[in-house]
């Protein structure tokens, strides 16, 4: 089952939970099935429009799912999804 | 409040000298308990905004994938990030928290004054979303050894 790695400031929606599994054969079924496990998350990965917030990055293993097929990616076994938010600032 | 360990608040603030005049930027891995975050390393990051490298800076999200996945196999996690302003005062800015979403974490700041590290301050990312979040002022309490 892929796994999806959830990032230290989204874990209370999480139940505290570094990881969770997900059975899934796309990227967009395995966030949908993450939201519907932890319905919580849903307002902080998604806009009210139910769009991925722009700040949300998803990566299956190293690749910017943006830059694959999006939610339609395929995933594998052992595949893993990492959820990053942006890191980024100035003054 | 952040305890960081001598050694690495020296190697964060040494980073920004060694990137001046342009901003530097990394990870802060550790473990969080109550309201405490103590770091036990830092992990130096590429600046990916070299169009405009002396204001901005912005880490990318491929090596916080990295970062984050090597952080987990040795029971560690981010707890924050670190980034230099070049000769502007270690307090955010409005582009700061705009670009802030990491909430619990800590946002550490040095100034570096004409190449030397000044000020080095902590803000913990507060509140429960994107509309009310704040970038509180947070304790550093330096661990010698
Ligand atoms: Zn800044």
């Amino acid at each position: 089952m892929p796994q999806i790695q959830i990032p230290s400031p989204l874990r209370q929606y999480s139940g505290k939970q570094a990881s969770v599994e997900v059975p899934a054969k796309t990227v967009g079924e395995a966030l949908d099935g993450l939201v519907s496990q932890h319905p919580e998350l849903k307002r902080h990965l998604y806009t009210d429009e139910g769009k991925l917030r722009a700040f949300v990055n998803v990566y299956v293993n190293d690749e910017d799912m943006r830059y694959l097929q999006k939610e339609a990616t395929k995933l594998q076994d052992g595949d893993t999804i990492s959820i990053v938010p942006s890191i980024a600032g100035g003054y | 409040m952040l305890k960081i360990r001598q050694p690495i608040y020296d190697e964060i603030r040494r980073h920004g000298e060694e990137t001046y005049p342009y901003e530097c930027c990394g990870a802060l891995l550790g473990r969080v308990e109550g309201d405490t975050r103590t770091v036990s390393g830092s992990v130096r990051c590429r600046n990916t905004r070299t169009d405009s490298a002396s204001d901005r800076y912005e880490i990318d999200p491929v090596e916080a994938v990295r970062i984050q996945r090597d952080a987990r196999t040795r029971g560690l996690d981010i707890i924050g990030f670190y980034h230099s302003h070049p000769d502007h005062p270690a307090q955010w800015s409005a582009t700061d928290l705009a670009e802030a979403h990491w909430f619990g974490c800590s946002y550490v700041i040095t100034s570096v004054e004409k190449g030397k590290a000044a000020l080095t301050n902590s803000f913990e990312l507060t509140g429960t979303d994107e509309n009310n979040k704040k970038l509180a002022d947070e304790k550093i309490e330096v661990i010698s050894k």
